[in-house]
């Protein structure tokens, strides 16, 4: 049973890491669409929404023509760095990454919409920073829909399975994850194996469903 | 009048286009009163008018100088930073930080870096503001828990603790009872007289021009209005 533990250490360094980078990009990307008017604005959106509606195989194909060692991206980090993403854990976490960005996106760009820009105004009549104005009016104030949105791409990046398989494969202790253990111990018919994992995944998910529920209302904000 | 003794020199000039409908802003007014109120029915322009002054919105045209500061200059190319104006601005609603306490707002300016005060900071230059507006019983309550007399003079410290040059208001108030105005204005009147900071307020309400401007600028449809003669040509609607 030991490589259930291995999968799951596994799952969650890839969907931490995942979801680490979408607090980055996520909340970024979001802030910039609340706030900034150009055009073509919503066709962006309907961009970066789309890996949340196309099937994972789909985007796992075009992580390939990407990273892959015959990639745009992947031949010429190959040549110049001699790193090889594909099969990787890295791999994983891109495919993890690009599977749950638009939760934290979607969610960001809703928080800082409702963020009155007349608060961000007040700040820099006090002559706050713009930087400064982020971090201590628009963000704070956003907060717990960016909390939302991070804790569902969580929840999306460790049961990220077709994208993963793709670009990651199944390496057992390297790049198996959790969800794609069980279906390697379902097609081998380890039923033991099988029952285990799905335990140890639905104890997982529940874990991070609660905290979600605990960690969102936790942060009592004042209305007004 | 001598510009170089003007306390406020304001010539802007703004498009404002909200989908088809566009408004021509074109205020210009010279003052040496330490207190001016602009006074006009809403939708002339006034709180634009603040907001440019401020430096929150960008003028096409024109010349900002305050207190013997120059603002804004699109001649000499200048174009100063809300941040490095210096004006201390107090909106109609008073935009308190929601997610604050009194004692964290009031601090707010007082701290630079990318965090905020935190609830048991006791930053010294907070008290004597605290103390000046009474709200020693309240300092550790939030926007939202406060009464409307609290949150403008809440607002005001907020504005106040940096040593602004001059402060601006938005019909500070309109959203206060009638009976509680009066006192505020007494208040207001006071505190401009004490700290001798150059005063621009604006309003709509009779009451505000009797208790506080020594002198009047009348906007209307985005011009100063003297007498029944607007300044300039058609006022309202865009050029073509």
């Amino acid at each position: 049973m030991s490589g259930a533990w291995v999968a799951l250490a596994l799952t969650l360094k890839v969907a931490g890491w995942a979801t680490a980078l979408n607090l980055v990009l996520g909340v970024g990307v979001g802030f910039l669409m609340a706030r900034c008017r150009f055009p073509g604005r919503e066709l962006l959106d309907a961009a970066l929404t789309l890996p949340m509606v196309m099937p994972p195989t789909v985007l796992g194909y075009y992580l390939l023509v990407v990273i892959g060692s015959h990639g745009i991206v992947g031949a010429w980090l190959l040549e110049h760095f001699g790193i090889r993403l594909i099969f990787t854990w890295q791999a994983a976490v891109i495919a993890a990454t690009i599977v749950a960005f638009p939760l934290v996106f979607k969610a960001a760009r809703a928080a800082f919409e409702n963020v009155d820009p007349q608060l961000e105004d007040a700040a820099r009549t006090l002559g706050i920073s713009e930087a400064a104005v982020f971090f201590r009016v628009s963000l704070p104030l956003a907060w717990r829909g960016v909390l939302a949105g991070l804790l569902l791409s969580f929840a999306r990046a460790l049961g990220e399975f077709g994208a993963t398989l793709m670009v990651a494969g199944s390496i057992a202790g390297k790049t198996q994850t959790l969800s794609i253990a069980v279906y390697e111990a379902v097609q081998a018919g380890q039923d033991d194996t099988a029952h285990f994992l799905v335990a140890v995944t639905s104890i997982v998910c529940v874990t991070v469903l609660l905290s979600a529920g605990r960690l969102v209302p936790g942060r009592v904000m004042a209305r007004g | 009048m001598d510009a170089e003794a003007a306390v406020w020199d304001i010539r802007l000039r703004k498009q404002l286009r909200h989908g088809t409908s566009c408004f021509d802003l074109d205020v210009r007014f010279t003052s040496s009163s330490s207190r001016v109120v602009l006074f006009g029915p809403s939708g002339s322009g006034k709180t634009q008018t603040l907001r440019l002054i401020a430096g929150i919105t960008a003028p096409d045209a024109g010349r900002v100088a305050v207190a013997g500061r120059m603002l804004y200059d699109d001649a000499a190319g200048l174009s100063r930073s809300p941040q490095q104006r210096r004006l201390a601005h107090v909106f109609q609603d008073y935009a308190l930080f929601p997610h604050l306490s009194v004692r964290q707002n009031i601090g707010f300016a007082a701290r630079r870096g990318w965090r905020n005060p935190s609830r048991t900071t006791h930053d010294a230059r907070v008290d004597p503001w605290i103390e000046r507006f009474h709200l020693q019983a309240v300092a550790n309550h939030y926007p939202h828990q406060l009464s409307g007399g609290q949150r403008q003079r809440t607002a005001l410290a907020r504005a106040l603790i940096n040593d602004p040059t001059a402060l601006l208001l938005d019909e500070p108030f309109a959203a206060l009872d009638k009976s509680l105005r009066q006192e505020l204005r007494a208040e207001l009147l006071q505190l401009q007289q004490t700290l001798r900071l150059p005063l621009l307020l604006i309003t709509h309400d009779d009451d505000d021009v009797a208790s506080l401007a020594q002198q009047l600028v009348r906007l209307d449809g985005g011009r100063v209005v003297e007498g029944k003669e607007p300044q300039g040509l058609a006022p309202g609607s865009c050029a073509a």
